[in-house]
């Protein structure tokens, strides 16, 4: 009986496991196909298999500069928001002023806006500052849903601090900056670290901003991936293999905060 | 040295804290005894600078240090909870004050080596204070406070989050750091033990009040009203209206002669109290006054007993050494001497205490 129904749920675990890898084996398997190959037929393994799809993607200047504009402006917005959101994060933690849990739920209400809302105002507005197709451009559009996800999460892991430790830093003599740097974040680098996993994240798979701020120098590689429809048809090969190596750095970021990742959807409130 | 406040009041959103409050405390060592929520801690963090009084001012040898940032203030202070750097090894924790405070190296290496060993934690400097014990971890933050060597240290029962054995063992090692240190320290607790094991002066506070201030012994025999004597007595002590008329005490259903000592008083209606342990199970004396009571509860806590008795409309406690066992119910005869009695009058103020006049 009991055994019965612990194979059960192995079954369904596996079911499930099934749906969610298949896409993904799937795109890993087309990656190192020919062209001719994914059209011909279904075939579970490559039947010719070919790196020449990744080959191209980092031969090709216009593939690969599109990876690293994504990183230099995800890089950015995770600095950015960090930088921002660490010292509003402690005063929300640490201080009561007029109207703060009413700010503090603003911050929040800020992700409920779909970015698609502020896409024209930040057209106009970048490119009458000559902001326009340049990394900070899209680094500094990101920081409109992040800062307020960072703020959240850190808020979370900093109120799990007791404050009578900063008494004592201030009873000691410690300035405010020196205290924070020396004492306060090495005690939540937890929390420092799934905050700008999280950032890295939404900037990563972020598309519409991206897409829209940029034309040339700062193109992302998901608008890149876009536009792989040339005269000979759709590129399959190239475009799974572009697919595959989009979905890496985001895994290689999981892996160093996969112990802390649930506290971070709690948004430190565990 | 002295620190001293004048009229310091603190109200949050309305509700008083602490009232108005005048106080002034000397070197050595000054407890601050009272229930929680007295107020005690509230006190300390005015004084410490982590407060602002909403009204009244701090001086701290005669300067108003009321507004003065706290990284200016001489000031230590060790928290209920055992509060480290938990970043920095204890070598380091001990050493922070002193190498923000740009001490010379081989002078700041030498206080804290001799802190430790103060505190008996010398074995531990390499290590984090995660793995130390909780005593270990208390020492290390009092070992903190003490090595700066500032004039004003503050401890908000620090030993209340150690178990028993630890406590007894660090009360009696603060006993011996104070007596040796130039600085005025104030140390708050809610055991009246503590308050008499240190010694030095007792203010006790309740419901955001100073009830009274002095040397701990003298608070403790002459406390100034019922409410002062509840608090300084652990278990609370016992009180109960009797009428003093024609030479003769009626308490409750039990009448006796008044006692020598309190002669004096005029006839009318009293408080008297009289301290859990000076209840007794036998008499011991001829003088000895005798009430019938029934037992209500009787709980043993380690190696003593206390039994809640009942006599008419009086409920009194008896502390009694060793374990015993009583029954809810069971009859059993009280004794205690009248001498021991104290008097209070219908307002509570202080009219006889079984202690002569201090010399």
């Amino acid at each position: 009986m009991q055994e019965s129904g612990f194979k059960k749920r192995y079954i369904l675990l596996g079911l499930y496991l099934l749906a969610v890898m298949l896409p993904l084996y799937w795109l890993l398997n087309m990656s190192f196909k020919t062209n001719q190959e994914i059209l011909s037929g279904l075939t579970f393994f490559p039947q010719t298999f070919t790196l020449d799809n990744y080959r191209l993607i980092f031969t090709d200047a216009a593939w690969y500069s599109g990876y690293i504009n994504s990183i230099i402006y995800v890089v950015m917005n995770t600095a950015i928001s960090l930088a921002v959101a660490l010292p509003a994060a402690y005063a929300f933690s640490r201080y009561r002023f007029l109207g703060d849990r009413h700010l503090f739920f603003w911050l929040l209400s800020n992700r409920m806006a779909p970015p698609a809302v502020f896409l024209l105002p930040f057209v106009q507005l970048y490119s009458s500052v000559g902001l326009f197709d340049t990394h900070l451009a899209v680094a500094l559009a990101h920081c409109l849903f992040n800062v307020p996800l960072a703020v959240w999460i850190l808020e979370g892991f900093m109120s799990g601090v007791p404050k009578e430790i900063d008494e004592t830093a201030y009873l000691d003599g410690y300035t405010w900056p020196r205290f924070f740097t020396t004492i306060f974040m090495p005690l939540i680098k937890t929390g420092i670290g799934v905050t700008a996993f999280f950032c890295f994240m939404f900037s990563w798979i972020e598309l519409l901003l991206a897409r829209t701020l940029t034309t040339v120098e700062a193109k992302p590689i998901a608008a890149i991936m876009t536009r792989t429809v040339s005269a000979s048809g759709i590129d399959w090969g190239v475009l799974a293999a572009a697919g595959v190596l989009t979905i890496i750095p985001g895994a290689l970021v999981i892996w160093f905060v996969r112990k802390h990742i649930a506290k971070g959807f709690a948004l430190g409130r565990l | 040295m002295s620190l001293m406040l004048k009229g310091v009041a603190k109200s949050v959103g309305g509700a008083s804290h602490i009232y108005p409050t005048d106080l002034e405390v000397g070197s050595g060592l000054t407890v601050l005894l009272g229930h929680t929520l007295a107020g005690k801690t509230t006190l300390m963090r005015i004084i410490a600078g982590l407060d602002t009084p909403s009204s009244g001012r701090v001086y701290h040898n005669d300067r108003d240090v009321t507004d003065l940032p706290l990284r200016r203030r001489k000031v230590a202070m060790v928290y209920q909870q055992f509060i480290n750097y938990p970043s920095f090894t204890v070598y380091d924790n001990i050493a922070s004050p002193l190498k923000l405070a740009k001490l010379d190296k081989a002078e700041a290496d030498r206080r804290v080596r001799e802190t430790a060993e103060l505190l008996r934690i010398d074995n531990y400097l390499q290590r984090l204070p995660s793995e130390l014990s909780g005593g270990q971890q208390q020492r290390v933050a009092i070992a903190r406070a003490l090595v700066k060597e500032a004039d004003l240290l503050l401890f908000d029962e620090p030993l209340v989050n150690l178990d028993y054995k630890l406590r007894e063992e660090l009360r009696q090692e603060m006993t011996r750091i104070f007596s040796e240190r130039k600085a005025i320290a104030i140390y708050a607790t809610t055991e009246p033990g503590e308050a008499l094991l240190l010694g030095g002066t007792t203010v006790v506070m309740d419901r955001g009040r100073v009830l009274q201030s002095g040397p701990s012994l003298e608070v403790y025999r002459r406390p100034v009203n019922v409410r002062t004597a509840e608090v300084f007595s652990d278990p609370r002590i016992n009180t109960a209206s009797a009428a003093i008329a024609d030479g003769r005490v009626q308490l409750g259903a039990t009448a006796f002669s008044l006692p020598a000592g309190m002669a004096p008083l005029a006839a009318g209606e009293y408080i008297v109290a009289l301290r859990a342990g000076h209840l007794r199970l036998e008499r011991r004396d001829p003088e000895d006054v005798c009430l019938a009571a029934r037992v209500e509860l009787s709980e043993v806590s380690g190696s003593e007993t206390f039994i809640h008795v009942r006599h008419g409309n009086v409920r009194w406690i008896v502390h009694q050494p060793g374990v015993h066992s009583y029954r809810s119910d069971d009859e059993v005869k009280v004794f205690f001497s009248p001498d021991q009695l104290f008097a209070f009058d219908s307002n509570g103020e202080l009219r006889h205490t079984p202690f002569a006049a201090a010399a």
